[in-house]
């Protein structure tokens, strides 16, 4: 394709081609400390769909080597936006190394917390403040389970703000390297934010589970033990690939539910939701 | 990126020589061609225990296991679709990939699979639809002119979709729509099938390569092609081509199915009788647009694409037929 860009995050290679320049530059700036894979496990496509669309009111649709056949285009203005979702779409839809849980993934001493909600619950937020306050930043989308090793592995990937989540993490990283604003997208309002040099620099280093989060933002604090089963379904819930790994995938998150304590906590703001990690993380 | 892949010849090229692939070949885009046409099981397979980066050694398997979670969900549907057809006291013929792994052969190492297809005499077709949908089976889309669409001119039922597996089955009682020109002989397909040993059946080799053809080369406009020409390739290496003529004959398929071979042997190097061995005029047109492929995973070559699309309509229905079809799809969007 006219323009290109190669990256790696975590385990997963990417090769990136669009129509235009400025989804690759915008990309290429925000990922310029990441490695360049030898060769790509997938390929994502931003292309216009009619010719014409390169130029006229010019709107990026989303492919690659796994599609959805009727993913909505996005205005070019949004492209950083499409090259980020059809990354995520190409892990959802075709990726099977590892057990993906719709998660996100903090990790201090070796030791990882893995947590997961529905869109909203603030796991993406939450993982932000931990990393600004000594934990490493493993990810806020996916979190890689290993079948084999019960690790999961970093996908350290742009961090996705969205709405009030913006202005918190502006205030939690003064000096973080932001993307530009994206008003107005199908999710809300989007900024995104490079991950701490450290989520970069070590993100080939996995980390062996300790604790399950159900995290849930806007609510009175209040923290609750989740039992093996329920955790074990909210998983299957969370996971893009459980079905698609067949055995592999029910051993992976039998012994994670097993291994790992999981509780749900409630929190009315960041330094609530803080002071209850670091509680749990003490008593563990 | 290196010189820029334009087409699918690399794909078929690493398919029929995988030791002569060179470690600087371009990988990444080897593995978008056969992503995008649906042969990267079967290049996984190809390629297992040859020298290859690391990286691709691990898609290579990751590939593999697909294909293999494949085959075991194409196989569990298969039995549920008997279990289900068991009190029809109907005999059903597997087809396409889902026979290929039943009957253990070479086509459906690697190979993608999707919906389940079966076989059943016409006369039963009425029994079968109530046993399936008795057994959780429902319409995907139960759109009045579509569903009589279906039931008056095409050879199989409208496509159903299990509500709880969300698999989906095709139900056929011939290989051919009713409007094309040939008629196969659908009895003939039945009465030779080969039995496996569970109680559902595969067609006899002969009748699969004729199928394969004619879906391939009667039917469709060659989208996915390469998977299906490969297809084709592995059940002329299995099983030859004796009587192949004169049963493709019977059918009145000749013609799709010397073109299959043809194009086999040109493309896959399949060993294949004298007489198909030399080009016909129009191979080539077909090899372009078997080949439409670039090195990103597009597809290419839109003018010879909408040809192929059109061509499959014209050989699927007569003009005024045509006409009037496409005039109701058109005004319905």
């Amino acid at each position: 394709m006219r323009h290109a860009l190669s990256i790696r995050i975590g385990p997963v290679g990417f090769r990136i081609g669009s129509d235009w320049r400025a989804p690759i530059d915008q990309l290429a700036a925000l990922y310029r400390d990441y490695p360049v894979p030898d060769v790509a496990d997938f390929t994502v496509r931003l292309f216009a769909a009619r010719a014409w669309r390169r130029v006229i009111r010019p709107s990026v649709t989303i492919g690659g080597d796994y599609m959805l056949p009727d993913a909505a285009p996005l205005p070019l203005a949004h492209g950083l936006l499409a090259g980020e979702m059809a990354m995520n779409l190409q892990l959802a839809l075709g990726y099977r190394r590892h057990l993906l849980l719709h998660a996100s993934v903090v990790e201090r001493d070796g030791r990882a917390i893995v947590m997961t909600g529905e869109s909203g619950a603030g796991k993406s937020t939450l993982a932000t403040l931990l990393a600004s306050r000594g934990w490493r930043f493993m990810g806020d989308e996916f979190a890689l389970l290993d079948p084999e090793t019960g690790l999961v592995h970093a996908f350290p990937r742009l961090i996705s703000l969205k709405n009030a989540g913006i202005a918190a993490a502006a205030a939690a990283w003064p000096d973080g390297r932001f993307g530009p604003s994206l008003p107005d997208t199908p999710k809300g309002d989007i900024r995104h934010l490079v991950p701490p040099a450290a989520a970069i620099a070590r993100m080939d280093e996995p980390a062996m589970p300790a604790l399950l989060l159900f995290p849930r933002h806007g609510v009175a604090a209040d923290t609750r033990d989740v039992g093996a089963s329920e955790a074990f379904v909210r998983l299957t819930q969370a996971s893009t690939n459980y079905v698609a790994l067949g055995e592999a995938g029910f051993r992976a998150l039998t012994g994670l539910v097993r291994g790992v304590p999981a509780r749900a906590i409630d929190y009315p703001d960041g330094d609530a939701a803080i002071a209850a990690v670091e509680a749990l993380w003490a008593g563990l | 990126m290196g010189r820029a892949v334009t087409d699918a010849r690399l794909l078929v090229t690493a398919l029929v020589d995988p030791s002569g692939l060179r470690l600087d070949t371009d990988w990444t885009a080897l593995i978008a061609i056969a992503r995008a046409e649906q042969l990267i099981g079967t290049l996984a397979h190809r390629l297992d225990g040859l020298p290859v980066p690391e990286t691709v050694a691990m898609l290579l398997a990751d590939a593999r296991d697909a294909a293999e979670q494949g085959r075991r969900t194409a196989l569990w549907e298969a039995e549920m679709a008997r279990r289900a057809l068991a009190v029809t006291d109907t005999p059903v013929v597997l087809l396409k990939g889902t026979a290929y792994v039943a009957a253990g052969l070479l086509a459906g190492r690697g190979r993608s699979i999707g919906d389940l297809d079966i076989l059943v005499p016409r006369g039963r077709i009425d029994r079968v639809e109530a046993a399936l949908i008795a057994a959780g089976w429902e319409w995907v889309k139960p759109d009045p002119y579509d569903d009589d669409y279906y039931r008056r001119w095409m050879h199989e039922l409208p496509p159903m979709i299990h509500r709880e597996r969300d698999r989906m089955i095709d139900v056929h009682h011939t290989i051919l729509p009713l409007t094309a020109r040939q008629t196969p002989d659908a009895a003939a397909l039945i009465d030779r099938a080969v039995p496996l040993n569970d109680g559902l059946s595969v067609l006899c080799p002969a009748d699969m390569i004729v199928h394969a053809a004619t879906h391939l080369f009667a039917d469709g406009d060659l989208a996915g092609g390469l998977r299906n020409l490969w297809d084709i390739h592995c059940l002329i290496d299995e099983f030859g081509t004796g009587g192949l003529a004169d049963r493709a004959a019977h059918h009145g398929l000749l013609p799709a199915v010397a073109r299959a071979a043809r194009l086999a042997h040109q493309l896959y190097r399949t060993d294949v009788p004298q007489q198909w061995r030399a080009d016909a005029p129009t191979d080539a047109l077909f090899r372009r647009r078997l080949l439409a492929r670039d090195g990103w995973g597009r597809s290419t070559r839109p003018v010879t694409r909408l040809a192929f699309y059109i061509r499959s309509h014209w050989l699927r229905m007569p003009p005024a037929m045509l006409a009037r079809h496409l005039w109701i799809k058109w005004r319905r969007n």
